[in-house]
């Protein structure tokens, strides 16, 4: 992760497979839980922890849609409507049956599951583009039934009120027990992620975004394994969905139209396509982005602008720099804040000699 | 009303609706034709187009024709540079780059109009009528009968031009194999841009439409989601295929609005054509008249 190998001397497929390259890195390991456990609830003002949990929850879906699209190489454009999914289920789970939260979380993240191998079925016939706009499609009229149905989406505002999860008759009401709350869903997520691209199934999937008929030739059935990456994928989908609701306290299905699946592609794409680090630099830099703009532009942009053009600067400066970001990563750095990532530290190895 | 009258009402209506979708989607296939890019920016090129049109028209006071004449050299540019500055640097890339940085694109675009226009809804007024024309049971808005004229002479034309024009057949070189077109001697760099360029035009005039009809703000870029039905239901790749996955989209958007929507509560009209697309993708993905290129996995 952060530390400075001396050279590539592994022997073993089982040393290259490990989950710690290196007897350090469960040093690093242990400082980083230690510091998101203890020292950063603890020293973080409320305001910021909430900043903090929408990044957890971002990350959540990051790591979810680069398992589609980073590692197995099915582009979707959905990812928005399968939080809906999850969402939307765990709060009629909660609502209509009184269940409580883990019940919720399972039913919404095996629904968005469901749903979204549903809707990953199209990737058997095609590919590429005409993926692309099959899941629009999918995320189009998974939004519009949601909004119309309304066993599902529960009347005319569309949204549904959930109580706040409860653990042991313990409510989690505030910022910083939502914060533990989610940094256990995210840490869940981290490892799941790192330990399924480590494993026979991970490997199937690279190799099908790879080449997928030699994919098939060496006897991967494609048709299960790009299902199963949707179906993967989305689970995490609707776990966050599930999360972002909680953390809301309402299931709206507003907050999962097309831009929330953009927000999320541009994530893995800004961060790096196929690597976990990738999509949590992704999802903290996508989700930090809006506020530090309006940060920065309620503190400096009356200095040069009025104060009703500074209302209208802000979210349009938003979707300028979002855009432009999108598209410089594409053409400058298609691997992402990863590999800039990648660069300081082969930079840092040798510091400080030339080499 | 009697029951027929209305369903004509409804046909007539969605024909002429098809018609100026098939001019947005006709910008999506010259791009896809000849360079093989998706651009998911179509709607906002409209958008944008039309925020410049009547930044002239309104801010300018230029007479309707230059506004027009500013509005096309501006998209042309558009194209040119934005073919340079970053869809070159993407060729041989996979799929995906190209489809986000489209993606990219959109949002970029839909912050720069507001941004630069205002956010308010500006009124593209075009000289003709409001009244509408009454055929017997029908009424036909003129402004749809100007988008349809509009739409049928551009995809006439651009018939003619990939058919019998050097440059045209020298674009479907390039589209059919861009090693063998260069060997021949094409530029195939230069048809690249020449094809943004020409989506810029499209693009303008479809502004122009669109703008008059609904109006020039930020949603207007939402035209841009009814592309993707037109062109996957007419074939990607296909000029007559724009017209008639038009002429579908619009038809079917309306008698399903028409009879659907008084049950259901609204909303069909953006529902009804994605669930044709989905069949369509599902049936023949190529479209009714794309090349069947598409490769079973």
């Amino acid at each position: 992760m952060i530390h400075r190998e001396c050279g590539v001397l592994k022997t073993t497929y089982e040393a290259d497979m490990a989950l710690y390259p290196l007897p350090i890195a469960k040093w690093t390991v242990a400082a980083l839980a230690v510091f998101f456990f203890v020292v950063l609830p603890l020293s973080v003002h409320e305001y910021y922890l909430s900043v903090v949990n929408l990044c957890s929850i971002a990350i959540i879906g990051a790591l979810g849609l680069n398992i589609l699209v980073g590692y197995t190489g099915q582009i979707s454009v959905g990812h928005g409507a399968f939080m809906s999914v999850g969402a939307y289920t765990a709060a009629n789970f909660a609502v209509r049956l009184g269940a409580p939260w883990p019940v919720n979380l399972l039913a919404g993240g095996l629904m968005a599951a469901a749903v979204g191998a549903v809707v990953g079925m199209p990737s058997l016939r095609i590919k590429g583009l005409y993926l692309a706009i099959a899941t629009l499609a999918g995320q189009l009229i998974i939004e519009w039934t949601i909004n119309h149905v309304t066993f599902i989406s529960g009347g005319v505002q569309a949204s549904i009120e959930v109580p706040r999860p409860e653990i042991f008759g313990y409510r989690i009401a505030s910022q910083v027990q939502m914060y533990f709350f989610l940094l256990v869903f995210v840490v869940l997520a981290l490892v799941g992620t790192m330990n399924l691209m480590r494993s026979r199934i991970g490997r199937a999937f690279i190799a099908i975004r790879d080449h997928d008929i030699a994919a098939e030739l060496i006897g991967i059935n494609i048709f299960r394994y790009k299902l199963l990456a949707f179906a993967v994928s989305s689970f995490y989908a609707g776990v966050a969905g599930v999360l972002y609701t909680y953390y809301l306290g309402v299931a709206n299905y507003e907050q999962f139209q097309i831009n929330v699946s953009i927000d999320y592609l541009a994530m893995i794409i800004i961060g790096g396509l196929g690597s976990v680090q990738g999509s949590v630099f992704g999802a903290i830099f996508v989700t930090l982005l809006p506020i530090v703009i309006r940060y920065a532009m309620e503190a400096f942009g009356g200095l040069f602008f009025s104060e009703a053009s500074v209302l209208n600067i802000i979210p349009n400066l938003r979707l300028i720099l979002f855009g432009a970001l999108i598209i410089v990563f594409l053409v400058v750095e298609p691997e992402g804040l990863n590999r800039l990532w990648r660069n300081i530290r082969s930079y840092f190895r040798v510091w400080p000699f030339a080499y | 009303m009697l029951d027929w009258q209305f369903s004509l009402l409804l046909l007539s209506n969605g024909v002429l609706i098809g018609l100026m979708y098939a001019l947005i989607a006709l910008g999506f296939v010259l791009v896809y034709k000849a360079t093989d890019a998706i651009n998911f920016a179509q709607g906002e090129f409209v958008m944008i187009a039309g925020f410049v049109v009547v930044a002239f028209l309104l801010s300018y006071k230029a007479p309707l024709w230059l506004s027009v004449v500013c509005g096309l050299a501006a998209m042309i540019a558009f194209g040119f540079g934005l073919e340079r500055a970053v869809l070159r640097k993407l060729i041989g890339r996979p799929v995906i780059a190209v489809v986000m940085a489209t993606i990219g694109l959109a949002a970029v675009l839909r912050g720069i109009g507001p941004l630069t226009w205002g956010a308010d809804t500006k009124n593209l007024a075009l000289p003709i009528s409001d009244e509408p024309f009454v055929l017997g049971p029908l009424f036909i808005p003129p402004i749809q009968i100007v988008g349809a004229v509009v739409s049928l002479a551009f995809l006439a034309g651009f018939g003619w031009f990939f058919l019998k024009s050097r440059k045209g057949i020298a674009m479907r070189a390039v589209a059919d194999s861009q090693q063998v077109a260069m060997a021949m001697g094409i530029n195939v760099e230069r048809y690249f841009a020449l094809a943004w360029a020409m989506t810029g035009v499209v693009s303008a005039l479809g502004g122009v439409v669109w703008g008059s009809l609904l109006g020039v703000d930020v949603h207007l870029a939402l035209v841009g989601f009814k592309v993707f039905p037109v062109v996957i239901l007419g074939g990607l790749d296909s000029i007559p295929g724009a017209i008639v996955g038009g002429l579908i989209v619009g038809i079917v958007e309306n008698v399903a609005a028409g009879y659907v929507d008084p049950y259901v509560g609204g909303g069909t009209k953006d529902f009804a054509p994605y669930v044709l697309m989905i069949l369509a993708l599902m049936i023949r993905p190529y479209g009714i008249f794309g090349k069947r290129i598409i490769e079973r996995i």
